[in-house]
């Protein structure tokens, strides 16, 4: 138990894919104005994570190992299709405003990195909890710049008003700057601060 | 032909892959160390990208969209869902013919690149661009030059980023901010930088 443990819990703050493995910053980044979207997209990452690491785990002693990067690609682009479709029949605003992204989980290395360098040499159950270990390391990240882009940004939560803004007659004013792209690289960086702070043994050497 | 031009330096500087769509990040952080190396992938990327989205346009086009498949005798075929799956596995192959093409032709240029080339079909700019295509409706013309358009967008701003980091290697940054945390602050620091691009309308 406690090595499935281990496998589940690391990737939240010891080895996030994100702040230390460098992995999938791409969507991490785009679709964090709000917080809606960052947890369906956290959600639709989690399932997709989950689903390749099991099937090319299950899979791991029948691909030859000189097409297996077409072979996971494959897989994950399969399992992408599925989410986007159930993002489009149930929650068809949301997947709109995701747009491109939805696709993007496709060449996210996170899902890719994960399938290679676990799931390939591990069994399913053990792949299952490192699917979802990084999942949900990558949703920490996701929820924490969407926290903050959303409620800084536009003074909202889930779209319900907390600080009362300009415009709607109270005192806040929206901060511009965190809904353009430059407001989410900068709090990624104060993340990764951080955690690096909090972890010194993370810090990188130069 | 004005607007095709439009179309270049929107898809070059305001809208630039890295900088405003985030798209492209995991290899823009990892080879922006060098300047070397920084301009032999922001090559590779822009090849890549002027090959597959014209290529991956006709394919929509022609083979996935609604009533594309007409000329085959199936006008109510559509398609559309195994997008992905068809655009992933077009850029795949096409990484691999302009990997088995350089290697045979331009030896020197094959080597330049050595490993990234084959890394860029994981690249989510590449599959990025394909898929703005899609959702953006563009016709050939219009797909070779956001190709080639944001392809040079995004090897300005690796280019750039490895440069600003070579000089950064001289400043004192808090410990735990060195490497990736001082990287995103200045990939922040340009994205502003780039923003005063938005003005410009041709």
């Amino acid at each position: 138990m406690s090595k499935s443990r281990e496998v589940m819990l690391d990737p939240l703050f010891n080895n996030n894919p994100i702040s230390l493995q460098v992995l999938g910053i791409c969507s991490a980044l785009a679709v964090t104005t709000k917080l809606e979207t960052s947890v369906v997209m956290s959600l639709a990452v989690i399932a997709v994570m989950v689903g390749s690491n099991v099937s090319v785990s299950l899979l791991r002693n029948h691909i030859p190992p000189s097409i297996r990067i077409i072979v996971q690609l494959t897989i994950i682009a399969s399992l992408v299709i599925i989410t986007d479709q159930v993002l489009k029949a149930y929650l068809f605003d949301i997947s709109k405003q995701l747009s491109v992204f939805v696709g993007l989980i496709i060449t996210n290395c996170i899902v890719m990195g994960r399938a290679e360098a676990f799931a390939m040499q591990n069994g399913p159950k053990m792949s299952f909890y490192d699917g979802l270990g990084n999942g949900f390391g990558y949703s920490i990240v996701l929820l924490f710049v969407g926290f903050f882009r959303e409620l800084f940004g536009s003074g909202k939560l889930f779209g319900m008003p907390v600080l009362a803004s300009v415009n709607e007659g109270g005192w806040y004013v929206p901060n511009g700057l965190m809904v353009l792209a430059p407001g989410a690289f900068f709090l990624i960086g104060v993340f990764i601060w951080i955690n690096r702070a909090w972890k010194p043994d993370q810090v990188e050497a130069e | 032909m004005e607007e095709l031009l439009s179309l270049a330096t929107k898809a070059i500087f305001v809208e630039n892959m890295a900088l405003a769509y985030f798209l492209g990040m995991c290899s823009f952080l990892a080879v922006s160390k060098k300047v070397e190396t920084a301009v032999g992938l922001g090559a590779a990327v822009t090849f890549v990208l002027a090959v597959t989205v014209p290529l991956n346009n006709l394919i929509y086009n022609y083979l996935l969209r609604e009533g594309a498949l007409a000329w085959a005798g199936m006008p109510d075929m559509d398609l559309s869902f195994l997008n992905f799956l068809a655009l992933i596995g077009s850029i795949a192959a096409s990484v691999q013919v302009v990997e088995m093409v350089l290697d045979k032709y331009a030896p020197a240029l094959y080597s330049a690149l050595g490993v990234f080339l084959p890394l860029i079909a994981v690249n989510c700019a590449i599959l990025g661009a394909s898929l703005f295509m899609v959702e953006r409706d563009y016709s050939f013309a219009e797909s070779t030059v956001f190709g080639i358009g944001s392809g040079i967008g995004w090897a300005l701003a690796v280019i750039a980023l490895a440069a600003i980091r070579e000089k950064m290697r001289y400043s004192n940054v808090p410990p735990s901010l060195r490497g990736l945390g001082i990287t995103f602050i200045v990939t922040g620091l340009m994205a502003i930088g780039f923003m005063a691009f938005a003005g410009i309308q041709l």
